[in-house]
């Protein structure tokens, strides 16, 4: 024993070594445990950065999982040739759940506000019904909204693809409990508790290559809801609202329609990483103009089946 | 700046404990406003919630706001489930799990409390310790927590008076010495005041220890008291074999792919302990002995990993280990058991009888179990064992367990990992009880 007590300590891990350890766990766990997996993947660097564990927990072998994307219809045009190039350079097979096709046979209607995201959620249930999906892999993180921050690494929906918040299983030391019946599924979110800084590090520090729309580049863009959007097709500017070029880049991307750019010009990794340590506002309050509606926004949603 | 940004921090994570309403979520509204991690858009929904509610004649802020997420949580007042929220300062991250404080919800406390390095138990001062705060210190206490901290709260109200905190502090100190805590911080706080949270308070000057966030930052983790001295320990959670095809970088390189063609590792988490290229290593169940030619991650071959580090390991032997497997540094795997005692922290509130068929979830395997007897539980006043015969939801008692397979547990003392287990309806797949096994 004395050979031990002498020896140099190892030096501690540090956080981001911490958090990729346990995201490669649970990674395998649900793996290993379940029958159908699929990973949730948009282009957006959460999915990025959770494709990329995946990686790591099976190398030298591929991804043993499909990955979904939900499709508003309403896409940034380089992320999805992003998505498509990753799939491919990864060899996955990707499903791709369109939610124009709900609204063009009448399974569901625009909203008046335009917005898309909440529509995704019956497209996402239908896809994980057809795919006989067991497990769903997202890249929710608990510090992105109040009730992301209530909801278990390993969480339940029943037949529905309900989020039961008031009821949910206790997750005790890292040992998940995805027992389940039929019809029900689980979600399962490997980077619960990374940050967006942690995210950016961690990008920054495996050099994980992202849509360019992260990093900042000139655009065409207006200002609506105090926050800058893209001109886009799908969404155009009202009369009273002047069309400028910025140097911007996004926080998040989502439904082109209402995800807002900030003003940046943090053109690389490193200069994300230092803006993103520095902000003054959350990045969800920054650019989603669908979460400002009300305080409980996002758990309603949940509740309902979303991401 | 960005030197401080990208240096390494290391990780801490805290979970918070105590009676209802003793202010637990107002306490780490305001660790989190004073140590700057809210930022402005999240401030003002804070705010306008507040005024909107009337909360301090207008001009106060509710800070348990900033964490009590559900809209249940916000309409009564009070936290139903476990939030988890982040900062950091400088060396260190936090991760910090604010656990409600009824009864009805003393699961989603013990889960806040089984991960965490550090639990900060609240008590209002004017009340001094309650039932709730007995059956959380017991928790914390069975749980091994590595700290425990207790901070006095409210003792604004008590117009900081020293005596008043005496008092609590010498309260808390017998009954924390009755569970066998030690080396228990207590300190007196006003969460709602800011004093002694993040800096020390001109209005206690009679305190001369350090603030809460003080203490936080110095404290050792779980992880950094243990790895040294633990012996190694991996529960295999799958076996590497790159059948379906390999990852691009290896199939792209045609000379690669054949060096891989064989390759087989036990993939897992590195539950304690350490382990170097070289090692003898132990695998259970077959008890075979071998040596470990390789840890790799993810592309990169490392000389040795540590807890909690995700690897995956070659052997020498061609073992025939699968899931569930345990590689242990050589000869100190413990005897295997098919019959064990164990503390059960009953969480569902249907009881848990002698007869009960269960799930239990131990490491990477689940076997089949049965619970043989239900020997006592323990009294909240008194922490002792009586007599009983069954676990009601929330009771913390001693059962035999049977399960149909051999596992390597250990004493929880010991070993976190390896003395851990959950105990799982077999049709509905609920989690029972959470389980530590003893000397
Ligand atoms: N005067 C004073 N009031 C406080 C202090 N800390 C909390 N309070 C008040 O006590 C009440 C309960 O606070 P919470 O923070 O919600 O209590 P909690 O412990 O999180 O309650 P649960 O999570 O439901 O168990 C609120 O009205 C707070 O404003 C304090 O230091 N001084
Ligand atoms: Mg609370």
């Amino acid at each position: 024993m004395t050979d031990v007590l002498t020896a140099t300590p190892a030096r501690a891990l540090d956080t981001l070594e911490v958090l990729e350890a346990e995201a490669i766990h649970i990674i395998r766990e649900v793996v290993a445990e379940f029958e159908r997996p699929v990973l949730l993947f948009s282009g957006g660097k959460d999915s990025v950065v959770v494709l990329h564990l995946a990686a790591k927990a099976f190398w030298p072998g591929r991804v043993p999982f499909p990955v979904l994307h939900v499709d508003t219809g309403h896409n940034f045009p380089e992320v999805l040739a992003f998505r498509d190039d990753t799939v491919e350079r990864l060899g996955l097979r990707l499903e791709v759940a369109l939610v124009q096709e709900y609204l063009d046979d009448g399974r569901l209607q625009e909203r008046p506000d335009g917005t898309r995201n909440p529509l995704q959620t019956q497209p996402l249930l239908d896809a994980i019904a057809a795919g006989r999906h067991d497990a769903v892999f997202g890249g929710a993180r608990r510090d992105e909204d109040k009730a992301r921050a209530k909801e278990r690494i390993i969480s339940l929906r029943d037949e529905f693809g309900q989020w039961d918040p008031r009821n949910q299983r206790p997750e005790l030391w890292s040992l998940y409990n995805g027992r389940h019946t039929p019809g029900q599924h689980v979600r399962a979110f490997p980077i619960s508790n990374w940050t967006e800084l942690d995210v950016w590090s961690y990008i920054e520090r495996e050099g994980i290559e992202l849509p360019p729309l992260y990093y900042a580049h000139e655009r065409e863009v207006f200002r609506r809801d105090g926050m800058w959007r893209a001109v886009g097709e799908v969404s155009p500017p009202r009369p009273d609202e002047p069309v400028e070029l910025r140097t911007v880049r996004y926080r998040t991307v989502g439904d082109m329609s209402c995800t807002g750019a900030v003003e940046s010009d943090a053109a690389d990794v490193t200069a994300v990483v230092r803006e993103v340590a520095q902000s003054t506002l959350t990045e969800r309050g920054a650019t989603r103009a669908d979460d400002r509606i009300s305080e409980a926004a996002m758990e309603d949603r949940k509740k309902d089946g979303y991401f | 700046m960005s030197d401080t940004i990208t240096a390494p921090s290391t990780l801490f994570r805290f979970a918070t404990a105590g009676s209802v309403d003793d202010g637990k979520s107002t306490l780490v509204g305001r660790l989190l406003h004073d140590s700057k991690a809210i930022l402005a858009d999240q401030l003002e929904a804070v705010a306008r919630t507040s005024a909107e509610r009337g909360f301090g004649a207008g001009t106060g802020f509710d800070f348990a706001l900033l964490t009590d997420g559900l809209r249940a949580e916000r309409e009564q007042g009070i936290t139903i489930d476990v939030a988890y929220r982040y900062f950091s300062t400088g060396a260190r991250s936090f991760i910090l799990a604010d656990c409600p404080g009824h009864v009805q919800y003393t699961r989603n406390m013990v889960t806040g409390a089984t991960t965490a390095d550090a639990v900060v138990v609240l008590i209002d001062a004017r009340k001094g310790v309650l039932e709730q705060t007995r059956r959380h210190l017991s928790v914390v206490a069975l749980l091994r927590v590595p700290h425990v901290i207790v901070a006095v709260n409210k003792i604004d109200l008590l117009g900081y008076d020293r005596g008043a905190f005496e008092q609590v502090a010498a309260e808390v100190r017998r009954v924390t010495g009755e569970l066998g805590l030690d080396g228990v911080h207590v300190l007196p706080v006003s969460a709602l005041e800011g004093d002694n949270i993040v800096e020390r308070s001109a209005n206690t000057a009679w305190y001369d220890g350090p603030a809460l966030l003080e203490l936080l930052e110095s404290l050792p983790s779980h992880d950094e008291l243990d790895t040294e001295y633990d012996p190694f320990r991996l529960s295999v959670q799958l076996v590497l074999r790159p059948q379906g095809g390999f990852a691009p970088d290896v199939a792209d390189d045609p000379q690669r792919a054949e060096t891989f063609r064989d390759y087989r590792a036990f993939a897992g988490r590195i539950g304690s302990g350490r382990v170097r290229v070289g090692d003898r290593v132990t695998v259970f169940p077959s008890g075979i002995e071998t040596a470990v030619t390789g840890i790799d991650q993810a592309g990169a071959s490392l000389d040795e990993a540590v807890a909690p580090q995700s690897v995956a390991l070659r052997l020498a032997d061609e073992i025939d280990a699968a899931r569930g497997a345990v590689i242990a540094a050589a000869g100190t795997l413990p005897e295997a058991r098919r019959e064990f005692e164990a503390e059960l922290f009953q969480l569902d509130p249907r009881p848990l009888a002698p007869g009960t068929r269960v799930l239990v979830k131990h490491g990477t395997t689940t076997v089949q179990g049965l619970v043989a007897s239900i020997d006592a539980k323990r009294d909240l006043d008194t922490l002792e064992h009586v007599p009983a015969t069954s676990l009601e939801v929330n009771d913390i008692g001693r059962a035999t367990i049977r399960v149909a397979a051999d596992l390597p547990l250990e004493p929880y003392g010991e070993n976190r990992h390896a003395g851990s287990f959950l105990v799982i309806h077999p049709s509905d797949g609920r989690t029972l009880a959470a389980g530590i096994t003893e000397q």
